[in-house]
């Protein structure tokens, strides 16, 4: 997002008296071209992130076992929905304060949609209507929630996960948001993040690792000094919700151009389309070749990780790479995620769809491969914003973690982790085949 | 007459060579059943996400097949000769006394049950 919502409001109030004289003659294609076709790419872009959230839920859902898949699609729809809620109430307008201090803007501005019907003369011409604008970022900060909870899966309580999320979305996320996207101190400073490998993807990457680590691992997966994997219960749906991931993942680096008026504009959305098919296409080949030299026979979990860690990786920046630059980015997000999935496990942290490899560390990886294709980047500049969302992000998710884990307990007792949460938490099966016939 | 339970366990992909060869001498039911098992195949290791594990139970097919003793021999022979591979995991079958058989419909009991 490399336009900040200042500019664009400064913008506006400036362009106010020259459409005030027009005022007699219906505006032209000209004037109000770029406002239609902006709000119609944030709308397109905007469904095809918003199916990223099934994305998640098939992939979460196929790599947990047979006895939590009820439990984790309630956790996604239900971290969405929050999400919606909790964006509209306090994150949106404190992500996109307007003119603020640069580090917090103001809490408790719920979001107000442009009038029915707004006349061309009091619509962000040179933008996009707000409503565009407010479902596009809201669908991203459900994605910072997805992955969370993925990596958390199979023994962390409902509740208190979708505390977290609340908190999450509607003010971590926007705080740190605000520092880049929101014309805050970062973005002064240089800090360039196009659709979110950091803003997003690592924000959320930072969180799962609090929890993960507070939370420890599940029952049995690591003992006597062994990792004892345990396998998913559907790698047809881990693959389906893959390939949804792939595909909402135009809409959210192609629609982070935000701009589709101009030739050059869409011209670039459809350059980020194939440099992010690249990437995700070079992670998902690096991880498959990878696993076949290491373990002697490739391993799918692993290339889907791949494809994921290849479009994290381009995130940062989508426009700039050529289709090699891309290829290259993206295989090395692939390299990250099969040799730290393993280095996690070493480290007794238990995340059970690689949500962390895969948003963390790529994420981190992305963010930094910046600097090779866009000239205006500085590596201090990108390491200090990497810092800056990787320090505020776990602090405040460790303490917001500890907090719950003292209030009313974050994880299951043993007994119902190892029955499964479908049967004791939800009280519903999602196979339950033998029931009643 | 005295009635035989015919329990084996095979190999999977060997079930519908194995039902069409029984039912071609005469059997005209069985029961089967998707199980796994461990004999002197014992198991294999499979690598996920990078750790390897021991996969100690390996599928296997159970099938059930209750016979009038005349016909327990030829039967264990159908099914040792089809489901034979000659390669480890070809599985086991056992032979047992049936004390009473009744088909439920009619009430008929033993050989008549079948």
């Amino acid at each position: 997002m490399k336009l900040s919502r200042i500019v664009l409001a400064t913008a506006v109030l400036a362009a106010v008296p020259t459409l005030g004289i027009a005022q007699e003659e219906a505006p032209g294609f000209d004037e109000i071209g770029p406002y239609i076709m902006t709000t119609l790419l944030f709308c397109m872009a905007g469904f095809l992130v918003f199916f990223m959230a099934c994305g998640f839920a098939m992939l979460e859902g196929g790599l947990v076992r047979s006895k939590n898949v009820t439990m984790q699609m309630t956790k996604n729809i239900a971290l969405y929905s929050v999400a919606a809620i909790m964006y509209w109430l306090i994150g949106f307008n404190l992500m996109y304060p307007g003119d603020f201090n640069g580090y917090v803007g103001s809490f408790f501005v719920p979001t107000v949609l442009d009038p029915v019907g707004v006349a061309a003369a009091d619509a962000a011409l040179d933008y996009a209507s707000v409503g565009s604008d407010f479902f596009f970022q809201l669908v991203f900060v459900a994605a910072t929630a997805s992955i969370v909870s993925g990596a958390l899966a199979e023994r962390i309580k409902l509740w208190p996960f979708l505390f977290f999320v609340v908190v999450l979305t509607g003010v971590m996320y926007p705080i740190s948001g605000s520092w880049q996207w929101g014309g805050g101190w970062l973005s002064e400073m240089g800090f360039s993040d196009f659709a979110g490998s950091t803003v997003v993807h690592s924000v959320g990457g930072w969180a799962a690792l609090a929890g993960a680590i507070i939370l420890g691992p599940r029952l049995g997966k690591y003992k006597d000094g062994q990792v004892n994997p345990m396998p998913g219960s559907n790698l047809a749906l881990a693959t389906l919700g893959t390939f949804i991931l792939w595909l909402g993942w135009f809409g959210f680096n192609g629609g982070s151009q935000l701009a589709m008026g101009t030739v050059g504009d869409v011209s670039d959305v459809s350059r980020i389309f194939a440099n992010t098919n690249m990437a995700a296409a070079a992670g998902a080949v690096t991880a498959l070749i990878l696993t076949q030299i290491l373990y002697k026979k490739p391993d799918l979990t692993m290339v889907l990780n791949g494809a994921l860690a290849g479009l994290v990786s381009i995130t940062a920046e989508p426009l700039a790479p050529t289709l090699f630059g891309a290829l290259w980015i993206g295989a090395i997000g692939g390299v990250i995620v099969v040799f730290t999935v393993p280095m996690l496990d070493k480290m007794k942290i238990d995340d059970v769809v690689g949500a962390i490899p895969v948003h963390l560390f790529a994420g981190i990886w992305g963010t930094i491969a910046v600097i090779f294709y866009n000239g205006d980047a500085s590596l201090v500049t990108q390491l200090t914003g990497i810092a800056a969302y990787g320090v505020f992000t776990f602090v405040a998710s460790l303490i917001v973690w500890i907090i719950l884990k003292g209030i009313m307990g974050i994880r299951v007792g043993e007994e119902e982790e190892l029955a499964g949460l479908d049967v004791s938490e939800m009280g519903m099966e999602a196979y339950p085949d033998f029931s009643k016939g | 007459m005295q009635v035989k339970l015919i329990i084996a366990a095979i190999k999977p992909f060997k079930l519908e060579e194995v039902r069409e060869a029984l039912t071609s001498i005469g059997v005209r039911g069985m029961m089967v059943t998707e199980i796994k098992g461990f004999g002197s195949q014992s198991g294999h290791t499979e690598i996920y996400r990078g750790a390897e594990y021991a996969v100690n139970f390996v599928p296997k097919v159970k099938l059930e097949i209750v016979v009038a003793e005349s016909m327990a021999d030829q039967v264990v022979e159908t099914i040792s000769s089809t489901a034979k591979t000659d390669k480890i995991g070809d599985g086991k079958i056992f032979v047992l006394d049936v004390e009473s058989a009744m088909r439920v419909r009619t009430g008929e009991t033993n050989a008549d049950a079948l």
